[in-house]
């Protein structure tokens, strides 16, 4: 019998969908909203101190991904971010040109934005994925028109991990006077990004993903890209997103990516590492699964498994009930039913699609608890199928 | 330190910190995710809309959480007119809005929509008359600010939204920011369709806010993506700050019940010492104005070098609104209101708190008597 408010310590391996804040964000948080309360447009000294530790953290921020600090704007996450990036793009060359091409396997932020400029009369291409959840560059060359101002392509995949040739695209739009964007959301914090190796124009990022806060993120925008605000207002972000300063947000967005910088390496091929004894575990057990995403080109913190002919739903609760806590797709859209638009794009409406689960590392997570989690799955699975 | 630049931001309560501190570290899980953790976090967050919804006396289905005032008002005026523009392209507004709101509606007139802006009398207030004459059979938006930041001066908005009622077809937006916990509004007696409320002005974080959305009111959505907050604004939900808001509201709430009072017995105080002193005018009208807000000007006084001077003695005031203080002419308020370029260019506000105490007004007067005359005399 548990005791009253014993519970089994849960084993979370879904940090793609939110990641727990490092104490040591927190702790400089908590300063920032004590004593350095005011807001930054202020112009006594209240205001200017904040002024000052905004510009500190932007530097920061910028330099993590090889930007100028000016080219760093703001946002309240990768939601805005994405929209901002895709919508502003669209109405600053609407003179130019309606064409925009993204691909099927983006993020919600990036497909219902795109989706929104179809009902103002935007035409959208969204490119097929191969069975790895790779776009083909040669099918986006093809795909280019005359009057297309904007690709958008994610970095790496939420919810497979497939990383995308970025810097391919980037090259070939380059020539082209195309702006291109990039979700950069799942990517930033695990890969090397710099955007002057990259040609990207505009390049998404969110800091609850790296164990940040939640409610702050930052869109770059390359020096000279043609962008329309967003949201409108003060002067705040050199008038490209109004609005008082989340500072502490940014203090603690500034500490997170300081943080990550230090531990990249060692995360990558820890999170390398629990992939590895994940499937060796499957393996050993002679459980029937099926790794999703590319064997190439992938981001170390997620793995998308697909155990053929066991429902998700009764997957993801039996491990819920065991103490693991992962997800199905992504978790903007955990609560529906409908099969990953990811694995529909690369396997089609197959048993695959609908028996996949998102295994997904970070802060925290050790060894011994990706060996009991993938214990568990394994039971977990086998139950199921002899049911 | 004296702190009276609390319209800028405030600062915020210990509480709140606490409350903050502690779903950031351990309730971080996306509320959207089906698993346990996510269902805590999701937990918290139902919790802290019907506390909101609860303290603002309406449904938890009519709280939107945004990340602030200035998109509370992007969403709420562009997110009409986008719904509603096979209605009508006509909107309204006022000469003396916050500016999150007057360039929404700037962006919204490049691409094709008509906007009427009310003037305003010499108190900064819109008359009844002028909006009954302006509002047409294709209006399908009125939006007027609450108590405007700069000075203080409280719209008609009752009487707004009880006219309003014989056009269903406009929807009644109010910018609520400056008034919440200073100037109490019935949102359900004033008729008010949509209501726009930051939290760091009301002692909770930067980065949240909320935007009362009142049920059967229809918004296109300005970021698409998940489907959160009922599809009308995408993005993973900030807990802590939505937690830590609703905990802000409640104490500060709590603290207006004889906190008003207070405010206002201060502003009385300041409004008669400042008379008081040479070369000050009052420009914050004596007659339903806010209790927390009083702006003034100093003629021939640089207000930045005023600043400057009283910040050498601890003491914190502002020129005009913090989000265009660095823009260059006078206040766009006070020139609406008619005040001549030398007035509007030399004006300065003083915002209280709940906190802030009688001594801290001696001290304001104390150094104003003080350091005047001598910056008149470097003046010439």
């Amino acid at each position: 019998m548990f005791k009253e408010g014993e519970i089994v310590e849960a084993i979370y391996l879904d940090h793609a969908a939110t990641s727990p804040v490092h104490p040591d964000v927190v702790e400089v948080m908590i300063p920032s909203l004590k004593e350095n309360f005011g807001n930054p447009s202020s112009i006594h000294r209240f205001g200017r101190s904040n002024r000052h530790v905004l510009d500190e953290a932007r530097s920061t921020i910028a330099s993590s991904v090889g930007a100028h600090p000016k080219e760093i704007v703001f946002t309240s996450g990768g939601t805005e971010a994405d929209n901002m990036a895709i919508i502003g793009t669209a109405m600053a060359n609407k003179d130019k040109g309606k064409h925009i091409i993204t691909s099927q396997v983006e993020h919600h932020a990036v497909l219902h934005a795109c989706e929104h400029l179809e009902t103002l009369g935007y035409e959208v291409t969204y490119l097929p994925v191969n069975k790895e959840g790779r776009v083909s560059v040669e099918e986006l060359k093809a795909a280019l028109r005359e009057d297309t101002v904007l690709v958008t392509v994610m970095y790496g995949n939420n919810e497979v991990g497939t990383v995308q040739p970025i810097k391919e695209i980037g090259e070939l739009l380059q020539e082209r006077n195309i702006t291109f964007h990039t979700d950069a959301v799942q990517a930033y914090g695990l890969l090397d990004i710099d955007v002057t190796e990259l040609s990207v124009d505009l390049m998404s990022v969110s800091a609850h993903k790296i164990n940040g806060p939640k409610g702050i993120g930052f869109l770059y925008v390359k020096e000279k890209t043609n962008l329309a605000p967003f949201l409108y207002g003060g002067e705040q972000e050199r008038k490209r997103r109004a609005g008082t300063e989340n500072v502490a947000g940014i203090v603690g967005f500034e500490k997170a990516v300081q943080i990550m910088q230090a531990e990249k390496q060692k995360k990558t091929e820890l999170y390398l590492s629990f992939q590895k004894e994940m499937l060796a575990v499957f393996g050993r057990e002679g459980i029937d699964y099926k790794v999703n995403g590319d064997p190439e080109h992938y981001l170390p913190h997620i793995l998308n498994v697909s155990f053929p002919g066991v429902s998700v739903e009764s997957l993801l609760t039996n491990l819920d009930l065991a103490g693991i806590a992962v997800s199905s797709g992504s978790a903007c859209t955990a609560g529906s039913l409908e099969p990953s638009h990811v694995l529909t794009a690369m396997h089609g409406e197959t048993d695959r699609a609908f028996s996949a689960v998102r295994f997904s590392f970070g802060l925290g997570n050790t060894t011994e608890q990706v060996t009991k989690a993938a214990e568990e799955t394994v039971k977990v699975v086998k139950r199921l199928k002899a049911l | 330190m004296i702190y009276l630049d609390n319209s800028a931001t405030t600062k915020p309560y210990p509480e709140v910190l606490d409350t903050f501190r502690k779903v950031a570290e351990s309730h971080f899980a996306n509320p959207s995710s089906i698993h346990g953790k996510g269902s805590e976090a999701e937990r918290l967050l139902l919790q802290a809309r019907s506390i909101v919804a609860d303290l603002l006396h309406v449904h938890s289905k009519e709280i939107v959480f945004t990340s602030g005032g200035t998109e509370g008002n992007n969403l709420a005026i562009k997110g009409t007119a986008f719904q509603h523009q096979s209605r009508g392209k006509h909107l309204i507004t006022t000469a003396v809005e916050h500016a999150s709101t007057l360039e929404s509606f700037k962006q919204l007139e490049d691409i094709g929509f008509e906007v009427t802006y009310l003037p305003v009398d010499a108190a900064g207030r819109i008359s009844m008359e002028d909006l009954r004459k302006e509002v047409r059979k294709d209006t399908i938006l009125v939006s007027m600010i609450h108590v405007n930041n700069e000075i203080g001066t409280i719209q008609p908005i009752e009487e707004a939204g009880e006219y309003l009622r014989n056009f269903p077809k406009a929807v009644f937006h109010v910018d609520h920011v400056q008034g919440l916990s200073k100037v109490p509004l019935n949102f359900k007696k004033a008729k008010v369709d949509l209501c726009t409320m930051s939290a760091h002005k009301v002692h909770g974080l930067k980065g949240s806010g909320i935007l009362y959305v009142r049920s059967g009111v229809k918004l296109f959505p300005l970021f698409t993506g998940g489907e959160q907050e009922g599809t009308v604004r995408a993005g993973t939900e900030n807990v802590p700050g939505v937690v830590a808001m609703a905990k802000a509201l409640r104490v500060v709430l709590e603290k207006s019940k004889s906190g008003i009072k207070q405010l206002r017995h201060l502003q009385e105080t300041a409004r008669k010492e400042l008379c008081e002193i040479d070369g000050i005018l009052i420009n914050t009208p004596e007659q339903n104005s806010a209790p927390h807000i009083l702006n003034f000007s100093v003629p021939r006084i640089k207000p930045e070098v005023l600043i400057h001077t009283l910040e050498e003695e601890g003491i914190y005031i502002s020129t005009k609104s913090a989000c265009s203080s660095k823009a260059q002419g006078g206040s766009r308020i006070l020139e609406a209101a008619g005040y001549g370029p030398e007035r509007s260019e030399h004006a300065l506000r003083v915002s209280f708190s709940f906190e802030n105490r009688q001594d801290d007004i001696e001290r304001l007067v104390e150094a104003l008597e003080e350091v005047l005359p001598k910056l008149k005399s470097v003046m010439g």
